[in-house]
Order: structure tokens, then C-alpha cells, then sequence
């Protein structure tokens, strides 16, 4: 007996209301526009890696400052998305693609960790109007996400607030972490949201909640170290010349 | 503070196996009521914790990280954590922020109860 085909409505799946929201499933990640400027290195062919697939203890660090009753939570995470860069402090320069903050989109990271070069990138994994999040590469420092969200609290005060879910990625990291890392990205998180209050014309304290979520290594992933944008980004800064001198024989 | 516009039921299902039923929204304000379904399910030495996401109509990333943080307490338990239901929307963000490296999913609850029993 012949078969029917089903029905359309009954294949399709009806499209939920986050669909737009988030980045779509890639197997290895591709960076499709680079600024003249940036190093694009540590990112391109690379998987994400989330908070389960790092070696360090899983810290949950939510950042805070209150921005008042003159902005919305939606005017502040528009301005975050398109000023993102700006509010970097001047190590940890972030190029966005020309798309911008948009899920599925890249941004590239050139910084610099207490003068060790670090070239690397996030994806943007999640993006509405309240918030977004970015989700990290192998061989980032840190492998989890961040997100950047804003809200009204109970008394009508908006309120701009990071939440960071994420271990080391590896255990040179993890070592890097632990000796001084961790302060350092704390300091840099926090210039983050006091440079959003300053464009909003606020200058509060900003309030940080850590929590160790699992404060066991994950050794089965001590190969992540294979991947460490830090080492490698070292090694292409110093076989820079090499690469130069090479290029000229070439000509 | 908005409400969680979610609801969690907990069914035991067989012997040391517990189907959490999501409907709703899985969003930051979606964490107390997991925790609970969770405490609930757990209870009585349960080894396998099964969600079922057929009810799940919205999610956005703290939704995600609320996974992670029950997937943790999990482990800690030495217990399993399997899925069922879930759309190819829902399938992609697993696949996406690599959940799916660490949960099972299963199409229906009979696949996921069968592999709950070999855990």
C-alpha cells in the first residue's frame, strides 16, 4: 500500500519563542571577518568548550552595580552591545565582527595577562534585548561563559550585572588562576561595569558574589593544555621576526 | 522579582529512577523550583534523575547554567542524569554549549528509562 506523506504540520516543528536568541550549532567555530588590526589566532577551527569541559575548580562570579531609576534595562544591554569594546580596559581589546553583538558572532580578544600576549576570541551564544552571553573556545584561559544582562530590582533601580560560569581551562591556567589570574580578571570585569555606569553618568561600587560551584579538578581533561591560546599566542610573538625574515626570502 | 513561569513535576517512576516533568520556562527565576523538583526526585536513594523537556517552551543561557549547576549536585550524588523530549531546537543548544557531552538524550521515555536501568 502506498504511503502518504505526513502532513506538513505534523513534520514541522513549530520555531519556539528563543529560536532567534541563539547561536546556532557549529562543529568547529569560524571566524568569517577579521579587523585589519586584530590577531585572529586560537579561535578558528576550534570547538566551544563550556563549563563542563575545562580542569579547574567551577567559580560562579556575579558582578553588580545599580545604574538607578533613569535607564531602562533594555537601553543599558543595547548600549553594552554596542559600546562592548569600549568599556575594555586598554589590555583586553575585544574586536567584534561588523555584525556586532549578534548571536552566532565572534569577537575577537587580543589581551595582554600581566604582559603575556593572549589571542583569543569568544562566540556570542546567546543575545536578546536584556541580555547576552558569550561562550568561550578551547584553549581560552577559561572555559564556560559570561553573561551581561540588566534588570529592574524591587525597588525600580536598574541594575547591570555580570555572571560569569566557568573553570580554568587547563592547569597552567588554573595554576595562573590561583596565584594571581583570578584577581586580575576580577579588576577587569569590574572596569567593565563601572565604565557602562559612566556612560550612564554613575559612579557606584560595583558588588562581586563568588561561588565555588565544584571545587573539583577535572583531571580527565588535563589534554586541554595542548590547546593553551596563551602558550601559543607567546609562541607566534616570538617567532614573529622568524616569520618576517621569512616572508622577505620568499619575495 | 518576576516568577518562575515554570512548573516541575516529579513522578517516581520505578525503583531509583525519577522523571522531573519541566513546562514553562527554564530562566534564571526557574532555579528554586528546579532545586526542589530536584530534592524531591532524589529523595530515597534514587540513582538516575530523568528530565523531560516536552513542556519546554522557552530557555535562555541562565537556563542552561542551571543545568550545569544540577548537573554538578548530580555527580556529587553519584547519580545519573538522563533527557528526553527535547526539540531540535533544544537538541542544537545541548549540542552548542556541549551539555550533551555530559547528559544523555533520548527521544522518548521509555529509551531514556531503559538506559536509566543499565546506570
Amino acid at each position: 500500500m502506498e504511503q502518504k506523506p505526513p502532513a506538513e504540520e505534523h513534520t514541522a516543528q513549530k520555531q519556539p519563542r528563543d529560536a532567534a536568541y541563539w547561536a546556532r550549532h557549529v562543529e568547529k567555530l569560524k571566524v568569517s571577518e577579521v579587523p585589519a588590526e586584530a590577531i585572529n589566532l586560537n579561535v578558528e577551527g576550534r570547538r566551544t568548550a563550556g563549563a563542563l569541559q575545562g580542569f579547574g575548580q567551577l567559580w560562579q562570579k556575579t558582578y553588580r552595580i545599580y545604574l538607578g531609576t533613569g535607564v531602562t534595562p533594555e537601553e543599558v544591554v543595547r548600549v553594552w552591545k554596542e559600546k562592548f569594546s569600549e568599556f575594555q580596559p586598554p589590555q583586553n581589546r575585544f574586536y567584534p565582527s561588523l555584525a556586532g553583538v549578534k548571536p552566532g558572532e565572534m569577537l575577537l580578544i587580543n589581551a595582554s595577562m600581566k604582559g603575556m600576549p593572549v589571542y583569543t576570541g569568544v562566540i556570542v551564544l546567546y543575545a536578546d534585548e536584556e541580555c547576552f552571553t558569550v561562550m568561550t573556545p578551547e584553549g581560552h584561559p577559561e572555559s564556560g561563559w559570561n553573561t551581561f544582562s540588566a534588570y529592574q530590582n524591587e525597588e525600580g533601580h536598574t541594575v547591570a550585572q555580570i555572571q560569569s560560569l566557568a573553570r580554568a581551562n587547563d592547569p597552567i591556567y588554573e595554576m595562573g588562576f590561583r596565584l594571581a589570574g583570578s584577581t586580575e580578571q576580577e579588576r577587569i570585569w569590574t572596569h567593565v561595569l563601572k565604565s557602562l555606569a559612566a556612560h550612564f553618568g554613575v559612579d557606584d561600587p560595583v558588588s562581586l558574589e563568588k561561588v565555588c560551584v565544584d571545587p573539583r579538578l577535572q583531571w580527565s581533561n588535563v589534554g586541554n593544555v595542548w590547546n593553551n591560546a596563551s602558550v601559543r599566542s607567546m609562541i607566534y610573538a616570538v617567532s614573529a621576526p622568524g616569520r618576517r625574515i621569512f616572508g622577505l626570502l620568499r619575495r | 522579582m518576576p516568577q518562575a513561569q515554570v512548573t516541575m513535576d516529579v513522578r517516581k517512576v520505578r525503583d531509583g529512577v525519577s522523571v522531573i516533568d519541566i513546562k514553562g520556562e527554564l530562566t534564571a527565576f526557574a532555579e528554586g523550583v528546579l532545586m526542589s523538583a530536584y530534592d524531591e526526585a532524589s529523595d530515597g536513594g534514587v540513582r538516575a534523575i530523568i528530565l523531560n523537556f516536552e513542556g519546554l517552551e522557552y530557555m535562555n543561557s541562565s537556563g542552561i547554567g542551571l543545568l550545569v549547576t544540577l548537573l554538578i549536585r548530580v555527580n556529587r550524588e553519584k547519580q545519573k542524569l538522563l533527557t528526553y523530549g527535547l526539540s531540535d531546537h533544544y537538541r542544537s543548544i545541548f549540542q552548542i554549549t556541549r551539555l550533551d557531552d555530559a547528559i544523555s538524550i533520548y527521544d522518548t521515555e521509555t529509551e531514556a528509562l531503559r538506559a536509566a536501568n543499565k546506570a
